[in-house]
């Protein structure tokens, strides 16, 4: 899952712009690490070399430098950022070979559901794409707020309730990778880590033909009991009933997920995480 | 809920035997064992007869530099309860692969939740405004604080604070949400146990008390200073003291409103951050980190302040660059309010929110910069003196440098799309927090102790420490930046990943490294006790020091100064200590003066003991017991505003009695240097 090791542009581009900005801001800290140390080792009191300077205590072109320094330095990261992020900005377009596929993901507790829309069917806790095509995402949860992140294809996003946030990646290559959820939402979130699979572009079609044959249906009923709080270890496929599935959850057509069930009045409520152990 | 409230119900609120986890042998034990020490504490207290003593000189003191102990000492305590969970935490990711481990997800979480809160708020906010507290008054060259009984309010509050926390551990549970609570997973629906209730409360009352000390200080530092003692005379620690408790003022109260409008929702149905009924969780994400940023300067810009104290008393100079330092700190203080975002770029703002929020987050890093480089320069053309305060330093100048780039690094917003809330990130902020605000508060103690104690810490013992908790932090936490780089998040109760394992592993070995460090702390404090006449401080000056705290005895009588200095310069006592050797060294005996001093007051106890109360029995729904608790310390408030002496007076005799000693050791000291 290596940051360094991209498989799609987003990740690459990325991670040039950690790489770079890191190498820009050693060209200054390793001198003055440097610097730190040698001074502090010149001007020991024991060496009797050094000459003691007690009155220099300011010095007006020290200060020029001292403040210009960090000032450019943060200037040429600052031009990175802003071009960056205008770049890089989640939203923007990934363009790729063949039609964009459209995917849209919720994050429940504690697992994620992928629905794609356009083929009409949904996963859990797989993520299968073709390589090559832009991924469109559209993503929401079902209850708290989670992070969805695949690490080597780039930028994270929030997950949350009633909204929709985007997100457009592309695989370069095929193979296997992981996602996660990034941000902490509770008892099960260890568990929320899901497999991507990046198939080639011509047996997308197939596994999309395949999958649409399962026989679990993903309507209003099922999506309320993967709704409930726990942890899936399979990785069930569904027939989508209604593409507008999503839009129900996102709207809170369906109300968010509930929490844990209360075993006692106090303190300390039973937890999700107990069965999943 | 019944229809009809039991008797029970009424009486002890949602409290009843299943809120103590008879269950989970681990928290049980670890709280038993406090519980242990703390009875046994008190009982020796008692039975030897010290009970009058703490009362009167401690518990109801309202001098400065005993409060300020109090706190460091309750920071103390606190970190090695933080260090505890952090020590179980590593442990437990360091065998969680591809299973459980030894701590379940309840019980994890609860850990990183605690862990975070206590060092925040609970270690780092007392130890240094322990610190200021202690030091400041003496530096400005003043008797006391604005406000000495506020004073003492302020620290109650925050022990209350503290303690209703470490109660979470026997009674009941503490929050599972991460230290900063985020709805919806806070809100009742997600989280109804009682563990989010003692998180807020916790720190609304512990907020109260640091609006209080924030108060207390802005205003001394404002007001309260000796003859000639203009702001730009002050010494940096002031200044940086200055700075941060202005934050303190302006940002404390939006915590205080955040975790109020998050226990409306919890309590009478609010809808601030629900999911439903137009609940809105940005605005959450906002709010607290409108806090949560500034907060992060309020710490370290203290610590700023020790270094900057440290590194020019032991390079023999003054501080270069001095106006400049004065600029940097103003600058970091306003800048600190406006770069909160960087908290949630991956929220989806857009491209020219991020942005800008980014670049006003790398501007930040201008002035911390040039700080860096006029410590460097008061180094430079310096006779360095390697006492353990200075090793904290220049080990905190390295470790803070690295800090300072991978946070300008998550500063960068397609970066962080890919580090937030990994475990490059907690590296990251350990890396400030423990290299920052930790080695400071480390040096301050070492540097400082003497003062307020009247002997030195043994060295020897000390640079081990330094060096143990030096090498342990990057044995800790440069694995933590690997994993992050692998892709590994934070908070996970356990993982699949193989290639994350060793860092894990080797993180905990850093750990036992760290732990180690922190046991040399102890025996440095034990050892150096045991022989505190052989490291006795009788002149009030063991460092060759700069600033005023120096000019008075170890430790200070109450009322610090016999006279209130007269500033002339920068380096008030240095350049007292220079006139003196000029001037020839019979003095004649100045003409004492009665001295006026606060009265001691119970007020501060009494309200944090009713403040306990009360917020215990909010976390636990007992409605008699909240009325209760608040009316006791209303009332404690009534009694102190009509109170009708509020000073005594020191008689000039024992005001010269004191002074007189004081003088003839550095009459001493002085002629010492002149024959050198
Ligand atoms: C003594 C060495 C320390 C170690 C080994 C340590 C270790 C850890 C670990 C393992 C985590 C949780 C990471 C995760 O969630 O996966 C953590 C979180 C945290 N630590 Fe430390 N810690 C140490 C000291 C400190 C200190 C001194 C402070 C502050 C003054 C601090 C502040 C925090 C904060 C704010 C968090 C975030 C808590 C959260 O995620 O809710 N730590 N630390
Ligand atoms: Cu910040
Ligand atoms: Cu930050």
């Amino acid at each position: 899952m290596n940051l360094l090791d991209p498989q799609g542009p987003v990740a690459a581009a990325n991670s040039t712009i950690l790489v770079d900005s890191v190498f820009i801001m050693l060209a200054i800290v390793v001198p003055t690490i440097f610097a730190i140390l040698a001074f502090a080792f010149w001007f020991r009191a024991s060496n009797t070399k050094a000459r003691f300077q007690p009155g220099f205590v300011y010095s007006g072109r020290v200060e020029m430098v001292v403040w210009a320094i960090p000032a450019l330095t943060v200037i040429l990261l600052g031009g990175v950022a802003w071009i960056g992020s205008h770049q890089l900005d989640p939203a923007a377009p990934v363009p790729g070979t063949g039609s964009p596929v459209r995917i849209q993901a919720v994050s429940l507790d504690w697992k994620w559901l992928f629905i794609y829309p356009d083929q009409r069917i949904a996963t859990v806790n797989t993520l299968t794409v073709p390589a090559g095509a832009e991924l469109n995402f559209q993503l929401t949860s079902s209850s708290v707020m989670n992070t969805f992140f695949i690490p080597q294809l780039g930028s994270m996003i929030y997950t949350m309730n009633g909204m929709v946030t985007r997100l457009n990646l592309r695989a370069d290559n095929e193979g296997k990778l992981k996602g996660m959820s990034a941000h902490f939402s509770g008892d099960g979130f260890p568990d929320m880590m899901f497999d991507v699979n990046v198939i080639s572009p011509l047996s997308f079609p197939d596994w999309v033909a395949t999958t649409a044959k399962t026989d679990a249906v993903l309507n209003e009923e099922s999506y309320k009991k993967l709704m409930q709080q726990g942890i899936e270890k399979g990785k069930p496929t569904y027939r989508l009933e209604d593409p507008r599935l999503f839009n129900l959850i996102a709207t809170q057509h369906i109300p968010p997920g509930p929490g844990p069930e209360l075993m006692s009045d106090a303190g300390r409520p039973h937890s999700g995480g107990h069965d999943a152990r | 809920m019944p229809a009809a409230p039991t008797v029970e119900a009424m009486m002890l609120g949602k409290l009843d035997w299943s809120a103590i986890p008879f269950d989970q042998p681990i928290p049980l034990i670890a709280g038993g064992v406090v519980l242990a020490g703390i009875l046994a504490v008190l009982i020796w207290v008692v039975v030897k007869g010290h009970l009058p003593y703490l009362w009167h000189e401690w518990i109801t003191s309202v001098d400065h530099k005993r409060i300020g102990v109090m706190y460091i000492l309750l920071a103390s305590m606190m970190l090695l309860r933080g260090g505890s969970d952090a020590i179980m935490m590593r442990i437990q990711q360091a065998i969680a692969y591809q299973s459980q481990g030894y701590l379940p997800p309840e019980h994890y979480n609860q850990i990183f939740s605690a862990h975070g809160t206590i060092m925040i708020f609970f270690v780092a906010m007392p130890f240094v405004i322990g610190l200021m507290n202690l030091i400041v008054p003496l530096q400005l060259g003043v008797r006391d604080v604005a406000f000495p009984t506020l004073n003492s309010v302020g620290f109650w509050l925050t022990a209350t604070g503290a303690l209703l926390v470490n109660l979470s551990l026997v009674i009941g549970e503490f929050a599972r949400t991460g230290w900063l609570a985020f709805p919806p997973l806070s809100e009742l629906s997600y989280s109804p146990g009682v563990g989010v209730d003692y998180y807020a409360w916790s720190l609304q009352i512990s907020g109260v008390g640091t609006l209080v000390a924030g108060i207390n200080l802005v205003t001394t530092v404002l007001k309260l200073r000796t003859k000639g003692m203009n702001y730009l005379r002050m010494p940096m620690f002031c200044w940086t003291t200055l700075a941060s408790n202005l934050l303190i003022v302006a940002a404390f109260p939006i915590l205080t409103a955040t975790l109020a409008m998050l226990l409306l929702d919890r309590y009478l149905g609010f809808h601030f951050f629900t999911n439903e009924a137009g609940g809105n969780v940005m605005m959450f994400m906002n709010l607290i980190w409108a806090w949560g940023h500034p907060e992060v300067y309020i710490l370290v810009l203290p610590a700023f302040g020790i270094f900057s104290e440290v590194v020019s008393t032991f390079s023999g100079k003054a501080l270069f660059g001095y106006r400049s330092m004065v600029l940097a700190t103003m600058a970091i203080c306003v800048i600190s309010f406006m770069v909160w975002l960087h908290h949630f770029f991956t929220m989806g703002a857009g491209p020219d929110v991020n942005a800008i929020f980014g670049i006003a987050s790398m501007i930040i890093a201008v002035p911390t910069g040039v700080k860096i480089y006029n410590w460097l320069f008061t180094m430079y053309g310096g006779r360095i003196r390697f006492a353990t305060p200075m090793l904290w330093a220049v080990g905190f100048m390295v470790t803070f440098i690295i800090g300072g780039l991978t946070g300008v690094l998550v500063a960068v917003p397609p970066a962080d799309f890919m580090l937030h809330n990994s475990m490059f990130l907690v590296a990251h902020f350990h890396n400030v927090i423990i290299g920052g605000v930790l080695f400071g508060a480390f040096a301050g103690f070492e540097y400082w102790f003497p003062k307020a104690f009247g002997f030195r810490l043994d060295e020897r013992w000390g640079k081990l420490a330094f060096w143990f908790t030096f090498s342990g932090f990057y044995i800790t936490f440069v694995p933590l930046y690997v994993a992050g780089m692998l892709g590994m998040t934070r908070r996970m109760q356990h993982y699949d990943v193989a290639e994350w394992r060793p860092w894990m592993i080797v993180a905990a070995i850093g750990m036992a490294v760290l732990s180690i460090g922190v046991i040399c702390q102890i025996m440095q404090l034990v050892v150096s006790i045991r022989n505190r006449e052989a490291l006795r401080d009788r002149t009030g000056d063991p460092w060759d020091g700069r600033s005023l705290e120096w000019a008075t005895s170890s430790p200070p009588p109450v009322f610090n100064f016999a006279f209130h200095p007269d500033v002339r310069g920068e380096d008030a006592y240095w350049d007292m200590k220079i006139a003196a050797q000029q001037q020839s060294l019979e003095h004649e005996e100045p003409e004492y003066h009665d001295i006026e001093m606060p009265r001691n007051s119970p007020t501060g106890f009494v309200c944090a003991f009713f403040a306990t109360i009360m917020g215990f029995a909010l976390i636990w729904h007992i409605w008699w017991l909240v009325i209760l608790g608040s009316l006791g310390a209303f009332a404690t408030f009534v009694v102190f505003a009509w109170r009708d002496h509020d000073e005594y007076v020191i008689p000039a005799a024992e005001v010269a009695a004191i002074d007189r000693v004081n003088l003839e050791e550095r009459r001493n000291l002085v002629s010492m240097a002149g024959a050198i």
